[in-house]
């Protein structure tokens, strides 16, 4: 019975695995194919990775989103750090319902609705105070940190939840101030998830779609707004290689992000065993 | 002790003050402009406010919603799709997440990160991989033609069936993720008591594996629904005329129509759509926080 139903469940998990990949693998074989036809296999070639580094367009878009994800990540991981602390040190304040709430929500919104709400705060803002002066990179960047500081706040509250504050308590104790403990013995304790944090937001601001083409302006098309339009047109081999630097790139991210939200409980241990 | 720390004002004003400016203020803007009359202009509405301090209030793009056909069936088509897919993406990701919770133990972590890596890398290029396996001269289509199965294409792309493959394809790790954490509680003796006491492996799964693990089945559900009602990506590059979602309306009415008041009262209809969705998952993620 009980090897039944293990069957059963493994048979499902690799049913799961090849759906999940197979389509991710196909993209990245077919990127090697020598014919314009992207489903006729007609020998290997790094042709169409050439056509990707010839392509200014799409270099162009490339150094923007890099920009514009470098800023969003940044500004992300102060903001997150800050608010993931409060919430996660001060369990009563003023208004915490609401700041959690705000902290949160941007994790689990339509981004269409998010895209649209700041546009329209952005042109607001625009024709009352004369800032932001049209729409671009920064605009861009203000709205990806806003949707990076959720999951900045999510990593670095559940990495303090299981923090162990007696080294904290410790050097308060023998008289250091609440700032030099918060530089010298917390920073350094969850700078792991800080990092994997300031990834994950990165990671985020690179792949995002929706939102951009919301709060973007003339000159500042990002590299999945200029997949976006491409692939509207049908499928392409060069597509399919910009797509696959992309997978890799993004999943050299993630696996790295993955390891430091891992291993980071291994490293407070260590630092209480010295 | 607190007292000797930071006051919370001092750590939370600038994330508050920002998050406020960039996330509360903007839903009230479109909560305004959802009120405005459309207008020939930069921005292309009229003032709520008129000079003689009168607020000028317009239900009218309401109205338009309700009147016009096309806004009742792509907010149906959204409700419908979402629900489908997400009891399709729990019926894939329930015996997925309780392979991996049931595998050897050195597997685990490799087998979890298998499912949220695909999480992480590009949507847009995830669902662009189907496009091209699911194209007349795609993958499918030479492979059925090639074994001799058919002899014209099967129409795969730009069809509910497209659109709901790849929906359950996009969304399927948030479903796994928290059914894995639901299962990985529960405690394996239980199941053992069931099994001592003549319980037959099925009936056990449902009286103690199923409704211990409803936390993570109500959480993966909602997490996975609320994003699918407001999808655009999808009806976009898989879809057709025929699967005209709420996400890909917003998007129409604002980039190819400019219709800016519009737009915004469709957000605003979407946003009460799933606003009770959206409270009872920050609830579940609340709890989850010890």
């Amino acid at each position: 019975m009980i090897n039944r139903l293990s069957g059963f469940l493994a048979t499902m998990l690799v049913v799961g695995y090849v759906f999940l990949y197979v389509p991710i693998a196909s993209l990245v074989i077919y990127s090697f194919n020598a014919s314009r036809l992207v489903t006729v296999w007609a020998g290997f070639s790094l042709r169409w990775y050439g056509e990707v580094w010839r392509n200014e367009a799409i270099t162009g878009a490339a150094l923007n989103s890099v920009e514009i994800a470098v800023t969003a990540a940044t500004g992300a991981l102060i903001l997150g750090t800050l608010a993931g602390y409060g919430l996660s040190r001060y369990r009563v304040f003023r208004g915490r319902a609401l700041f959690g709430a705000l902290a949160t929500a941007p994790l689990v919104m339509p981004e269409v609705i998010s895209g649209l709400s700041l546009l329209l705060l952005f042109v607001g803002l625009e024709t009352t105070i004369g800032w932001p002066a049209g729409r671009g990179i920064g605009t861009i960047a203000a709205a990806h940190i806003t949707l990076g500081t959720a999951y900045v706040t999510v990593v670095v509250e559940s990495r303090l939840a299981s923090f162990d504050r007696s080294l904290e308590e410790a050097a308060l104790d023998l008289g250091a101030r609440p700032w030099k403990v918060f530089a010298v013995i917390t920073l350094p304790l969850i700078a792991p998830a800080l990092i994997a944090g300031w990834l994950l937001a990165f990671t985020l601001s690179l792949d995002d779609l929706v939102i951009a083409s919301f709060t973007s302006g003339p000159s500042s098309t990002t590299l999945p707004m200029e997949i976006f339009s491409s692939v509207r047109r049908g499928v392409s081999p060069q597509i399919n290689a910009l797509a696959t630097l992309f997978l890799v790139t993004v999943t050299i991210i993630v696996l790295i992000a993955g390891q430091l939200i891992y291993r980071a409980p291994k490293l407070e241990a260590k630092a209480q065993e010295s | 002790m607190t007292e000797r720390r930071f006051g919370p004002l001092a750590v939370v004003a600038l994330p508050y003050a920002w998050l406020a400016l960039f996330f509360l203020v903007p839903f009230l803007i479109v909560l305004k402009i959802s009120f405005a009359e459309t207008a020939i202009g930069i921005p292309p509405y009229t003032p709520l406010i008129t000079p003689d301090l009168h607020l000028d209030l317009h239900a009218a793009n309401y109205e338009f919603l309700t009147s016009d056909a096309l806004y009742a069936f792509a907010y149906g088509n959204s409700v419908k799709f979402a629900l489908i897919c997400t009891f399709l993406a729990l019926l894939l990701g329930y015996p997925m997440a309780y392979g991996i919770v049931r595998a050897p133990e050195r597997w685990r972590g490799f087998l979890l990160m298998l499912v949220i890596l695909p999480f992480w890398t590009s949507f847009l290029i995830r669902v662009y991989a189907w496009m091209g396996i699911l194209s007349d001269n795609g993958l499918i289509n030479q492979a059925l033609i090639g074994l001799g199965l058919v002899s014209a294409p099967v129409k795969l792309l730009n069809n509910a069936f497209s659109v709901g493959l790849g929906m359950v394809y996009s969304y399927l790790p948030f479903m796994v993720l928290p059914l894995y954490a639901a299962l990985e509680k529960l405690d394996p003796t239980l199941l053992e008591a069931a099994a001592d006491l003549g319980c037959r492996p099925w009936r056990a799964f449902v009286r103690v594996t199923l409704p211990l693990s409803l936390p993570g089945i109500i959480a993966g559900s909602l997490l996975v629904f609320i994003p699918m009602c407001g999808e655009f990506v999808i009806p976009e590059l898989l879809g057709g005329p025929g699967t005209l979602m709420i996400g890909k309306v917003l998007w129409d009415e604002f980039f190819s129509n400019h219709d800016w008041p519009v737009a915004a009262s469709v957000a605003v209809a979407m946003l009460a759509l799933l606003a009770i969705p959206i409270a009872m998952v920050r609830r579940l993620l609340q709890v989850d926080l010890p």
